[in-house]
């Protein structure tokens, strides 16, 4: 399998890890299991980069659609992501301004 | 100079394929190519193909996406031929600032600003049937130099 994804709760938010490749193979699947927690009442949500060995723009769009859905239910998606290569992808694109980049859960929740 | 050449069916399924090959290959054929830029080329590439096969799937076309890779020590040119529609990188729409609210009404579009920034040299040819994208990366030494 491509993508691999485990769910967990911490302190009231929802800790989405993924784990694989982040593609426009695997990113639709990743938008739906997203949008489904959303729409199931998880609005703060934690998205766990450090499994991932790899990120396109079909990826990043995934990521921004999930934002988008859980903001406009009054929560936040918050990202956690130390690999130096995923992170060059936010900063390129300059989305690391719309997305703080955390090192841990705990820092991610903590804000 | 080394060549290397790929063919395969237009489905995304297929990408972490055409990583692999771009890997080995330059692994292989151009040691001058590692760390931050290989991963520079493999991500420029795996844009290119996803449009090419998204040009498949608008064009109904069951025809497969070439990839061909130019190896040397210290340089590595692939291009990604599709048989799709063609299209015209110049008329992208601009997106908004990421600091702009609106930008993130955009899901897409980052792509070809992602492949401009990857690559050392980049080019469109559009055509009747297809667009080929030609996507060059220099190996340290050769930016250097």
């Amino acid at each position: 399998m491509q993508l691999r994804t485990d769910v967990s709760s911490l302190d009231g938010w929802t800790v989405v890890s993924v784990y694989g490749e982040l593609d426009v193979a695997s990113a639709p699947e990743l938008r739906e299991q997203l949008i489904e927690l959303v729409s199931q009442g998880s609005h703060l949500l934690v998205l766990d980069l450090e499994g991932l060995d790899f990120l396109d723009s079909t990826g990043l769009g995934a990521i921004i659609s999930a934002l988008k859905r859980a903001r406009t239910n009054g929560g936040d998606l918050r990202l956690v992501c130390t690999q130096s290569r995923i992170r060059r992808l936010f900063e390129i694109t300059a989305l690391d301004k719309a997305f703080p980049l955390y090192d841990s859960p705990d820092a991610a929740i903590r804000g | 100079m080394a060549v290397v050449e790929l063919e395969i069916p237009a489905r995304p399924a297929y990408l972490s394929l055409v990583r692999l090959v771009v890997d080995a290959a330059v692994g292989s054929l151009a040691p001058g190519l590692n760390g931050t830029r290989l991963d520079d080329l493999k991500l420029a590439v795996t844009e290119a193909c996803s449009n090419a096969i998204e040009a498949h799937h608008s064009a109904w076309s069951d025809a497969p996406v070439m990839v061909r890779c130019e190896l040397d020590d210290n340089t590595v040119t692939v291009e990604v031929v599709d048989r799709g529609g063609g299209f015209d990188p110049n008329g992208l729409k601009t997106l908004p600032a990421a600091t702009d609210p609106l930008r993130l009404r955009h899901e897409s579009g980052l792509g070809i600003p992602l492949m401009r920034t990857l690559t050392d040299e980049l080019q469109f040819s559009p055509g009747l049937d297809g667009t080929t994208v030609r996507l060059t990366v220099y190996g340290a030494r050769a930016v250097a130099g």
